[in-house]
């Protein structure tokens, strides 16, 4: 059923295996990932968006911070960056502009990417540099205790918080459109095949790509707030869950218990980055300019064949 | 007669549910024995109406499922 797609998995991979497999490293399994995390299912959404693209898996590079789900990149069969915290966006800037042949995803936890790293995702959206960002949304730090973080709803139990948390959570999704992002969307866990979708859309088209996945900690965030299980919450999604693609923005903040707007918000086409600095730098210095990429991008091509992941 | 089936790996399993849950015909259950880790695992409990829609696959955390279609039979002559 699922024949490899992927170079880089073993030669005989064999038939009606998990279509997941081949992008993981199998070896590493199980995961530390608690039962009923959500993370997983989003991996599971990735490894089939990547699939359905028929994009070259020797190509893509995934990026991640530090926390429970910065351990994604850790666990993918693909060319992997475990960065420090909060600094998976510049990594990938850097990686980017190096090598623009390169499809690079960012898969980080809401501390990572919003807090510590917050105004990193600021600056990426601005500048419209060519990212895939999913932003796993447990709306804590999970990793080190379940404190409360920058997207921590209001009145939540936390290890910081333990009377409710009073501060205004950030909006992930107006933040990023406010800054300049080309693509914004928000799912749920519950929403495999629209997150599937998403993660397809943003594999494949040009600008900073953002996707918020609301997702269960089941073990420090659901506990303390007496939400139940993973299960239990998986289903309030499905209940909560209000699709609406063109919604105001504003109005995306997330609430305990209130209903979770998820849609594409956003899908818009201007420059990207690089777009931007050579047509800019080409009009300003005429014969002069030299682009630094008609040379590079041969070499690179040379590179990649040679450096297999894994 | 069945349209697919599911592949259970239970040494990854975490008994979280999700794919009993979420199976559009509900052909799954998990199953009164544990792992090595001592969680339930998922069984098909109504094998007949698998789709091999592969919904459960998606939705597993721990890759411990998927779900595949059956190959067509060959049309019969005559
Ligand atoms: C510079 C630095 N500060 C703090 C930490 C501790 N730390 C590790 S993970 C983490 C938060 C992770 O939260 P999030 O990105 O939401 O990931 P989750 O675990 O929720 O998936 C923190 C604060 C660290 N590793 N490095
Ligand atoms: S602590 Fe929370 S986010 Fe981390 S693996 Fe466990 S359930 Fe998932
Ligand atoms: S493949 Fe589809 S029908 Fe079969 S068990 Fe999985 S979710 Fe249910
Ligand atoms: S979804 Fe996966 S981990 Fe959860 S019970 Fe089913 S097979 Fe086990
Ligand atoms: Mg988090």
């Amino acid at each position: 059923m699922s024949a490899s797609l992927n170079p880089a998995a073993p030669a005989a991979f064999p038939i009606c295996e998990n279509p997941a497999e081949q992008f993981l490293r199998s070896d590493r399994m199980p995961s530390i990932w608690c039962p009923g995390c959500g993370i997983g299912t989003t991996v599971n959404c990735f490894a089939r968006a990547l699939i359905k693209t028929g994009i070259d898996p020797k190509k893509v590079v995934i990026v991640s911070g530090i926390g429970c789900t910065g351990r994604v990149a850790g666990y993918m069969h693909l060319d992997s960056f475990h960065t420090t915290h909060g600094r998976a966006i510049p990594f990938a800037t850097g990686l980017k502009l190096a090598n623009p042949g390169l499809t690079v995803v960012v898969y980080s936890g809401d501390g990572d990417l919003a807090s510590i790293g917050g105004n990193h995702l600021i600056h990426a959206a601005r500048r419209n540099i060519d990212l895939k960002v999913v932003c796993v949304n447990n709306l804590t730090y999970s990793m080190t205790g379940g404190q409360a973080a920058a997207t921590t709803p209001r009145d939540a139990i936390t290890a910081t918080s333990p009377y409710g948390a009073y501060e205004p959570p950030l909006n992930l999704p107006h933040l990023v459109a406010a800054a300049g992002a080309s693509y914004v969307s928000r799912w749920t866990t519950y929403h495999v095949v629209q997150t599937m979708k998403a993660m397809e859309r943003m594999l494949t088209r040009r600008g900073f790509s953002f996707l918020e996945v609301i997702s269960p900690c089941p073990t420090l965030f659901q506990r303390r707030n007496r939400l139940g299980d993973g299960l239990d919450t998986m289903k309030s999604y499905k209940e909560l869950g209000a699709t609406r693609h063109n919604a105001n923005l504003a109005d995306l903040d997330m609430t305990m218990g209130g209903e979770i707007v998820i849609g594409n918000f956003v899908e818009r086409d201007r420059p990207d980055y690089l777009e931007a600095m050579q047509a800019h730098l080409r009009a300003q210095l005429q014969e002069q300019y030299v682009d630094p990429y008609e040379h590079a991008e041969a070499e690179s091509a040379l590179e990649l064949g040679e450096l297999s992941c894994g | 007669m069945a349209k697919g089936s599911v592949i259970v790996r239970p040494e990854r399993c975490k008994g979280c549910a999700f794919c009993v849950e979420f199976c559009p015909p509900r052909v799954l259950a998990l199953s009164p024995a544990f792992n090595a880790k001592g969680y339930h695992v998922p069984e098909l409990a109504d094998p007949e109406k698998c789709t091999g829609c592969d919904l459960c696959g998606m939705y597993c955390p721990d890759f411990a499922i998927h779900g595949f279609r059956f190959p067509k039979p060959a049309p019969t002559a005559g």
